[in-house]
């Protein structure tokens, strides 16, 4: 499993974030996938199966942010053919110029606003909506999270009921414990983060409902209240 | 700090301690002097002996643990009676949680440079040198960066203590025990089981034991000088006012 591809991709779409979209990626990585990794797959090292649902679980639910990153260099694209045609009409560019136009096309961060905003908060309902439905298997398939010390079986080809010893139980119940509260955590936070961009969203509408010069007007002496307060702490 | 970890011979390449560490290590530039000397000795001694000494040391934990019956199923159940969780395991976790609240420190380093940013960009010093010169210019410590970096170091004094004492409650005692006697279920009777490589565990039980106080007394020592930096700057700053007047003559009449 390539984690360092699927850091790099994250992190690229993480620039587009909000700061709990970062908190986020910064929890899945050091405490579910580090754990993962470093701790975890030693400890299921000797059994058959049982560790391909939990990075099953941590790719799907970080695959909603490559929606973003999709959406993010669909938008530069499109915007750098804008500025190539109306640089390429007008001629008046040079080419330095437009090399600089371009390199801050690509370095820019995108207010999450408009189309954005609805594709980030798509990404965070299916990331919710991935997180519930893996913790609910895990707890349905394995009948809860605690491991058993002994199971007892009687499929075909055992000849009765015969007593089955798994390996390292008590280890394998932390280590589950520990990775479903890192889910529920993750789950809390894409939470906050959508209740977050809603509120955003409803205030942002709000004040455009108010008559605009007013709102502006009031919002631009608000900014240099603050720019001034700012410059004479720092003085 | 130019440290670079031992290469791993994976054909696939993991994320791996290689990568906390570059993670990390981006919060050392803003760290004091004592936090630094705390993450080498965090990489150095505890983390590089992990991966490079330990790990090989306890690989055959659990085929290496025998037990004196032919019984199935024994060996496994007396191994987890012994051991629920295995000592690397513990260490491996206690390094992640104890690095964590350097991220802190990181989020709000970040955070004060983007409101420099926009503080530049307001007054109309746009020139891309200025912007440049806030992403490489290192914060100092002070006003609510102190009481974040003072608060982190809170936590990772809280996680190592804590740590030490879980350590303390699953395997009481630092010496690991040669001969373990095992009854549970299916276990027909009173067994014996050895434990593998008893010596070395132990030796390196004590190493990480020592490097984790060390470790604390740094954290301790950082909250000392930072307080006392504090105190100091307030001291020299307020000795126009009566308090730090009568704070500066009580001081030095001793």
């Amino acid at each position: 499993m390539s984690w360092p591809v699927l850091y790099a991709q994250l992190v690229g779409a993480n620039r587009h974030s909000t700061s709990l979209g970062k908190v986020w990626l910064s929890v899945l990585f050091i405490f579910r996938v580090m754990v993962l990794v470093v701790a975890a797959e030693s400890v299921w090292g000797d059994e058959q199966s049982d560790f391909t649902c939990n990075t099953l679980q941590l790719v799907f639910v970080s695959t909603p942010t490559l929606l973003v990153a999709m959406y993010v260099s669909y938008r530069n694209h499109s915007d750098k053919k804008r500025l190539l045609q109306s640089s390429g009409r007008a001629g008046l560019l040079s080419n330095k110029g437009q090399e600089e136009d371009l390199e801050t096309l690509k370095k820019r961060r995108l207010p999450v606003a408009g189309a954005l905003w609805w594709t980030y908060a798509c990404s965070l309902v299916f990331r919710l909506l991935f997180e519930g439905g893996f913790m609910y298997a895990l707890y349905v398939v394995y009948d809860g999270f605690q491991m058993p010390r002994l199971v007892q079986c009687d499929q075909w080809p055992c000849p009765n009921l015969v007593d089955c010893f798994i390996s390292r139980p008590t280890e394998k119940t932390i280590f589950t414990v520990f990775m479903a509260t890192a889910s529920s955590i993750c789950m809390v936070l894409n939470m906050a983060e959508l209740s977050y961009l809603v509120a955003k969203a409803v205030t942002r509408s709000l004040c455009g409902q108010k008559e605009r010069k007013t709102c502006r007007k009031s919002s631009r002496v608000k900014t240099q209240n603050k720019t001034n307060q700012k410059l004479l702490v720092s003085a | 700090m130019p440290l670079t970890p031992p290469a791993e011979p994976d054909p696939e390449p993991k994320m791996n301690w290689a990568s906390f560490y570059a993670v990390i290590s981006g919060v050392n530039r803003h760290s004091t002097g004592i936090g630094r000397i705390w993450l080498s000795v965090l990489f150095i001694f505890r983390i590089l002996v992990l991966v490079v000494a330990a790990e090989s040391v306890w690989g055959d934990e659990k085929s290496g643990f025998i037990c004196n019956t032919q019984q199935p199923g024994c060996n496994s159940v007396c191994y987890d009676h012994f051991f629920p969780i295995s000592h690397i395991r513990l260490w491996a976790l206690q390094l992640i949680l104890v690095s964590t609240p350097a991220l802190l420190v990181a989020m709000h380093v970040a955070h004060r440079r983007h409101v420099d940013k926009r503080l530049y960009k307001l007054s109309g010093r746009t020139n891309p040198k200025d912007l440049e010169q806030i992403k490489t210019q290192k914060m100092k410590i002070t006003g609510a960066l102190w009481w974040t970096y003072v608060i982190s170091l809170l936590f990772r004094i809280v996680f190592e203590v804590t740590f030490m004492y879980l350590f303390y409650m699953i395997y009481p005692g630092y010496k690991m025990i040669r001969l373990v006697k095992c009854d549970s279920y299916p276990c027909p009777n009173t067994v014996d089981c050895f434990v593998s490589r008893p010596t070395e565990k132990t030796v390196f039980t004590v190493f990480m034991l020592a490097v984790s106080g060390v470790c604390i007394l740094l954290n301790i020592a950082e909250v000392f000088f930072l307080v006392g930096k504090a105190c100091g700057k307030h001291l020299h700053t307020a000795g126009d006012s009566t308090m730090g007047v009568w704070i500066q003559q009580k001081l030095c009449s001793y």
